[in-house]
């Protein structure tokens, strides 16, 4: 009953926009989830060319130590040196901003806010989000701390630079690094802008998929996307509260004279006052969201994945149930895993061991899924568009990523590999790598549905290829630069004998990194040209079963003009025998399939029938009543 | 100079792909090709992911063999030995699956591309696979785990007590060492102790302390088991000796502590690679600011003998610096000032 109100109540909004939407309230102060969720998209488009810039600056310093870089200097002033060098405190700047822009402003809110935005209320068939205000707070939280971290940069004493995981004492005293000064003050608030962006984001996508689902859409017969959001949304809303806390305590330890993280420290030449404080409480508070926040990153990612690859192989996705359920077990697991990050930060080895354990664990719903992905593609028959090449790229990244993290959950073996190289080369490649490739495929598949027109596929074949193979060379030369023990954020490599070598390999590393930024700019023509000059594109270009591709072409707000359609099966009949087409959209009854439905669904037509009937003996009633 | 060439490239490569764009874009265009559900860039695309596969791998297998000598590190510890042993088995494993796995995905592409007149075989589940691949991956994963985890038991077990201990305690952006002397046992220390004279903060009132000395590198002997406490006195650094297989933080508060086994001394490692320059070295693996880059220790491993002789010849704090014994009650300076008239002798 709630429901129908709200969506009687949505359509009535919806045709008062129609008529009063000026340029603020529709491209600004929107309240519409498509446009939102594009706001979220361009947000994050202008983040990932900033920290992938950012990148580049400190692999020239990686790659040409002996470089000038003095044509930096209009950009970076004074922190590049008389000599033409980096500072070296910049350069750790570097490293941290460009973790803490790609994690959350590029692969948190560029890739869930925008894809659970868009097409939550898409797909599940709703006129918008539970709460079009919120939403629109969601993103102009989001927006906010952009700028205070956009601003962040280009104060004197530089950006925060304690590492993107900014761990106290060095985060939280200013003697220890000027970014601990008003750099992290402004990190800490653009932080707290941001966590309060993802739960009002967060608590909008678990109560439209609960509430607002179109009639016939049980769980059972949503699609993985919806399902990899809201899990990202559950896991959001019950960790990021935890950062904050985390952040909440270092900024009394900063401002206000406490010691929950600080304790017996002299620095600067005098003994600071405060006592009994740990820093590895806050490793702990800080991974209980880090590690979750993973899974943040990844799940919406291997969610559209499954969509592309089901809808491309022309098959349904292999274990549909399977899949939920590997995505259900690492929804919980990914809570229980945080303190692998901390084998070697002096917690009790004991704890050490049922981390390990724990750890290992979630390898297994990992590797189901990647076997799924593997049985969905044989046999098929496979239509690379580059949505599908870049949800292949995934998987590859997904494998190739995952694979090490065995090693690293391993607390023996990462005892020598923690905080090297090889750290570096796994999550850039699991977490960094796959995720924005699911962001990829994602803005690729979607696109016709978000602009009305297609995107060029030849430019995306060539944007696919340069940063599939350049994301390889970029990062697989880091294992072997890891197992030789080179450590992380390390501004050169020459005061150590173990690692005075490898300047090729590091120059390749960077080289291939140039290149491979480079090649994203043909994305972001073809992005923006497609946008106004791209092919029309038609209703249902890809011939896919879910809902939004039964609105029209450019969807008001209110998604479909007349009333939602019901959904009457699955998302993946794909290539079902008996049938003419090899795709039957979700939105065509069983009754009307005979000839292809299986056995229990047979069964099923007689009582979609009676329903039917009924529901119409009510219409009728209904308009008898007027 | 770079800037300008970088420039150019750029500029190269958006002007080439411009041009490749609007003349494919015209040719298919006339060819009525972009109305095909699968244009003739399917086949290509599916012939590249398998000039991929063997490109790619090949580069892998040669380098990773090429270079096989130089990323694996020489080890020099007894609990190293067997973590390296369990890295490789786990490479091992991995190994397999990575190139399994990778092939069938890059494989099926190229089989399984569109054809027109064929369909995709209708397969939604397999409740069996499904069984079978959890379990499998899950036991092998358990293999992995409890031989890695007997590893970290023993790693990680409490010190033999003859262990000989070392203190390292970092600070940016250089570590410090102090061994406990005769009796075996570090003195207390403060950090609100720590002055220009007194970098440790070492506590002198403490009698274990008079007998403690510094070193300017830490030295070990060979096959005797050698305690590491670790301290940190501003902010989280954390102690890598690549060779030892060896990471430990170092967290201000709270003395952390790494015990193992030298099995090579720095002479035997030097004619072993050649290398008669050769030094364990050890760095920091936790970022702690400016200089995070170059805090640098050596170790030398020696022999058990050697060590003994080279033990006696250090001079403790209270020698150095005698100045250190003010203040302290008339028992405790006498105590120390036997040990200043012992250093004159």
């Amino acid at each position: 009953m709630a429901t129908a109100t709200v969506a009687h109540h949505d359509e009535t909004a919806h045709e008062h926009h129609e008529h009063h939407d000026n340029f603020i309230t529709k491209y600004i102060f929107t309240q519409d989830h498509k446009m939102i969720g594009k706001q979220f998209l361009i947000t994050g488009m202008f983040w990932a060319i900033i920290g992938g810039f950012l990148s580049i600056l400190f692999r020239l310093q990686l790659g040409f130590p002996e470089m000038d870089l003095s044509f930096l200097r209009p950009l970076l002033g004074g922190w590049i040196d008389e000599a033409g060098k980096l500072d070296p405190t910049f350069y750790l700047a570097l490293v941290t901003m460009h973790g803490t822009i790609m994690v959350f402003f590029v692969l948190t809110a560029g890739l869930s806010g925008t894809f659970s935005n868009y097409l939550i209320p898409l797909q599940i068939g709703a006129r918008d989000m539970a709460s079009g205000f919120m939403n629109m707070l969601s993103y102009w939280f989001f927006f906010v701390s952009g700028v205070i971290m956009f601003i962040s940069l280009f104060i004197k004493t530089g950006p925060a630079g304690g590492g993107w995981v900014v761990y106290p004492p060095l985060s939280a005293l200013e003697q220890a690094i000027p970014g601990s000064g008003l750099g992290m003050t402004l990190w800490l608030i653009a932080m707290t802008f941001f966590i309060a962006s993802s739960l009002l984001g967060g608590i909008n996508y678990i109560t439209t998929v609960i509430n607002l689902r179109t009639k016939g859409m049980s769980f059972s017969r949503l699609p993985l996307t919806i399902w990899a959001f809201f899990l990202t949304a559950v896991i959001g809303l019950l960790s990021f509260p935890v950062l904050f806390a985390a952040a909440l305590l270092l900024v009394f330890d900063r401002s206000f004279g406490t010691s929950f993280y600080l304790s017996d420290i002299y620095i600067g030449g005098e003994a600071l006052p405060n006592t009994g404080g740990s820093p590895v409480l806050y490793q702990h508070l800080f991974w209980f969201l880090g590690h979750p926040e993973v899974y943040i990153v990844l799940l919406p990612a291997l969610g559209i994945t499954s969509e592309v690859i089901a809808t491309n192989s022309r098959k349904p996705i292999f274990g549909y149930k399977a899949m939920i359920i590997s995505m259900l077990g690492i929804t919980i697991l990914s809570f229980i895993v945080w303190a692998h990050h901390m084998f070697v930060s002096g917690m009790n080895p004991f704890l050490g061991s049922i981390f390990m354990f724990l750890t290992l664990i979630i390898a297994v719903p990992s590797a189901v899924k990647v076997f799924n992905y593997l049985t969905t593609l044989w046999r098929g028959n496979l239509i690379f568009t580059p949505a599908m090449l870049f949800s292949i790229g995934l998987v590859s990244f997904f494998i190739s990523g995952g694979l090490t993290g065995i090693f690293l959950g391993n607390s023996a073996i990462d005892i020598q590999l923690h905080d090297t190289y090889f750290v570096v080369a796994h999550f850039h490649l699991v977490m960094g790598s796959a995720s924005f490739f699911g962001l990829m495929a994602g803005v690729y598949h979607w696109f016709p549905k978000m602009f009305g027109r297609m995107m060029d596929a030849r430019l995306g074949y060539v944007h696919f290829w340069l940063t599939f193979v350049g994301v390889y060379l970029v990062f697989f030369p880091m294992h072997y630069i890891g197992i030789a023990g080179f450590p992380r954020r390390y501004y050169n490599w020459t005061n150590f004998e173990f690692t005075n070598m490898y300047t090729d390999l590091n120059m390749f590393v960077s080289v291939a990194a140039i290149i491979t930024f480079a090649a994203q700019f043909i994305f972001i023509f073809n992005f923006f040209y497609s946008m106004y000059r791209g092919r029309k594109a038609t209703l249902n270009p890809w011939r896919s079963n879910t809902l939004e591709w039964t609105t029209p072409l450019k969807p008001g707000h209110g998604n479909w003009p007349g009333e939602i359609p019901t959904v009457y099966r699955w998302p993946y009949d794909y290539s079902k025998p008996g049938a003419a087409e090899d795709f039957i959209p979700q939105t065509v009854p069983l009754s009307a399939t005979p000839e292809s439905n299986l056995p229990h669904e047979q069964e099923m037509v007689k009582l979609e029938m009676e329903i039917m009937k009924e529901e119409s003996d009510v219409l009728v009633a209904n308009e008898s009543k007027h | 100079m770079y800037g300008f060439l970088i420039g150019v490239g750029v500029l190269l490569l958006f002007s080439i792909i411009w041009m490749v764009y609007r003349i494919q874009t015209l040719v298919s265009v006339v060819k009525g090709s972009d109305k095909k559900i699968a244009s003739g860039s399917n086949k290509v695309n599916a012939i590249l992911f398998i000039v991929f596969l063997v490109g790619t791998g090949i580069l892998m297998f040669w380098y990773s063999i090429k270079e096989f000598d130089n990323y694996q590190l020489p080890v020099a510890s007894e609990h190293g030995v067997i973590t390296d042993k369990l890295f490789w088995i786990t490479m091992a494993v991995t190994g397999v699956v990575f190139l399994i796995t990778h092939i069938l995905l890059f494989v099926f592409p190229y089989k399984y591309q569109y054809k027109e007149n064929r369909k995709a075989t209708f397969y939604p589940d397999n409740n069996n696979l499904e069984i079978i691949w959890t379990i499998v991956p899950g036991v092998v994963l358990a293999g992995l785990v409890i031989s890695g985890w007997m590893a970290w038991s023993d790693i990680t077990a409490p010190a033999p007590e003859k262990a000989h201990v070392v203190e390292i305690m970092g600070y940016q952006f250089a570590w410090e060492v102090r061994y406990p002397g005769k009796d075996n046992v570090l003195g207390d220390y403060d950090y609100r102790l720590i002055t220009a004279s007194n970098s440790h903060g070492v506590d002198f009132t403490d009698k274990n302390s008079i007998d403690d000395f510094p070193s300017p590198k830490v030295v070990i002997p060979k096959g005797e088991p050698v305690l590491f406490k670790i301290r940190a006195r501003d902010v989280l650094h954390s102690v890598f000796a690549p060779h030892m297989r060896l990471k430990m933080d170092a967290v201000p508060g709270m003395p952390t502590r790494f015990w193992f086994v030298p099995t090579k001394t720095t002479e035997e490692m030097r004619a072993e690679l050649k290398d008669p320059e050769f030094e364990y070295e050890i760095a920091c693996t936790e970022i702690c600011g400016r200089g995070h880059f170059s805090m640098k220790k050596v170790i030398e491993v020696v022999e058990p003998e050697a060590y003994q002789k080279w033990l006696v010849e250090q001079k403790t704090f209270i020698q150095n610096n005698p100045a250190l014994a003010e203040g302290l009650t008339p028992e405790m300076k006498e105590l120390a000032e036997i040990q200043i008239r012992e250093s004159k002798k």
